[in-house]
């Protein structure tokens, strides 16, 4: 049993006109990429509140993936570019605490990358892997259930 | 500072205000905030080394608005705090009449005798003795060395350390946390009329002071104040747990003047950093 793979759940917060259809994309191609990730589909980067970052490794995320629309492409104008400015603070701020960076991603994927979300997924999916299971953030999980 | 009662007085007189935010003292060399709806209520008012509270806190606060234009006496960081409210669009300038006091810095605490090595930590290396925006002044700024109140080192110490490192560190502290929500309520800028740790549908944050809902609750909390918070400290000496929560606001706005050359609480015209943008912001963490 203690030779079993470990399998990273990682959720990913995409948006829905870039990323989404990128992954729509890689499905109609055909392409495989790894299972261990759940999409979550938002209208738009900017709509992807930090709190939703957390949630996730709350609910048990290994890693969280966080991917919209290039700079420029935004079916909104500016939301990714909002999106980035938060994610440059938030991102520093989880590092300070101690969420390793390598368990928060961030890409771009247009609609016509299904190749690309491939390789991200494929590469991130790679990356929790090799670090495990979130296990400090597990610990207080249970101990949420246990008192709660 | 004697003439301060005097000056409260004549806000009203002059038809400047319809209240006045000040300080009263309390047992002695304490003091509490205190808000003079009638000239003579000003009777009171004092300015010394005790006046820790950050009064603009309550300039959104509906209980005060309903005042129409109010006074306030305001040292140099509570102005920042003003000068933030102001970028935001919270408070109209024309509705707030601001007697700036020239700070000398103040106490850590009450119930010290005020001295070199008393002094409020935030004092130590303060830019704005003199506030950076008032409508009159009052009081000098004495010739005062600026000293290393440690912070710096200490940020600087925890981001070397592993991932795992830091984690057990803010764990510890977070641990502490009884989600009594002091350091929200004596912060300026957490002015949301409806805060998201009180939100139920859905439960963003656990509302229980477990070490889930105690992490969610501090990062948020300092998330919520990257790049806005002006450094006045009130959360920490609100906090009855004793978390460095300076330490995040801190950081925080360490990142922002690094990432985007941003200070916040100087400018009133300058845009918020959390609600503008530039074309040329890192992009290098992105895939």
């Amino acid at each position: 049993m203690e030779n079993k793979t470990f399998e990273p759940k990682i959720i990913a917060f995409v948006c829905n006109w870039c990323t989404y259809t990128g992954a729509d994309l890689a499905g109609t191609s055909r392409m495989k990429y790894e299972p261990n990730v759940r999409l979550i589909k938002l209208p738009c980067t900017g709509r992807i509140d930090p709190v939703m970052i957390l949630k996730a490794f709350e609910k048990g995320a290994d890693g969280v993936l966080v991917s919209g629309c290039h700079p420029g492409d935004c079916h909104y104008n500016a939301g990714n570019f909002h999106a980035r400015r938060r994610w440059i603070m938030f991102h520093k701020l989880l590092d300070f605490v101690g969420i390793d960076e390598n368990r928060l991603h961030f890409s771009w994927v247009s609609a016509s990358e299904g190749k690309k979300f491939v390789d991200v997924i494929n590469g991130f999916v790679n990356k929790v892997k090799a670090k495990g299971p979130f296990e400090k953030y597990e610990k207080i999980n249970k101990e949420f259930v246990i008192n709660g | 500072m004697d003439d301060i009662k005097k000056i409260a007085r004549e806000l009203f007189t002059s038809g400047k205000v319809n209240a006045v935010l000040g300080y009263v003292s309390i047992n002695g060399q304490r003091t509490k905030p205190f808000l003079a709806t009638k000239p003579e209520e000003t009777d009171n008012f004092i300015i010394n080394k005790y006046i820790l509270n950050n009064l603009t806190v309550y300039l959104t606060k509906k209980e005060i608005l309903k005042y129409g234009k109010i006074g306030i006496f305001a040292k140099g960081c509570d102005v920042k705090a003003i000068v933030a409210l102001l970028q935001e669009s919270q408070i109209k300038r024309e509705e707030v009449y601001i007697v700036g006091i020239n700070c000398n810095g103040v106490c850590a605490d009450f119930d010290m005798e005020f001295s070199g090595e008393t002094i409020a930590l935030k004092c130590l290396n303060c830019e704005v003795r003199t506030p950076k925006l008032y409508d009159e002044l009052i009081g000098t700024t004495e010739e005062m060395p600026k000293a290393d109140d440690g912070k710096l080192k200490m940020i600087r110490k925890i981001e070397a350390l592993s991932s795992a490192e830091k984690w057990d560190i803010f764990e510890e502290q977070f641990d502490k946390c009884i989600k009594c929500y002091a350091c929200r309520q004596a912060c300026p800028l957490c002015y949301c009329e409806r805060c998201i740790s009180d939100k139920s549908v859905p439960r963003w944050i656990e509302s229980s002071a477990s070490k889930r809902g105690n992490f969610s609750w501090n990062i948020i909390r300092a998330f919520h104040l990257a790049g806005r918070c002006i450094g006045c400290n009130e959360c920490e000496r609100a906090c009855p747990m004793e978390i460095p929560l300076s330490l995040l606001n801190r950081k925080m706005a360490m990142v922002a003047q690094e990432e985007f050359k941003y200070v916040s609480g100087l400018d009133p015209n300058t845009p918020t950093l959390i609600g503008s943008y530039d074309l040329k912001d890192d992009e290098d963490f992105i895939e």
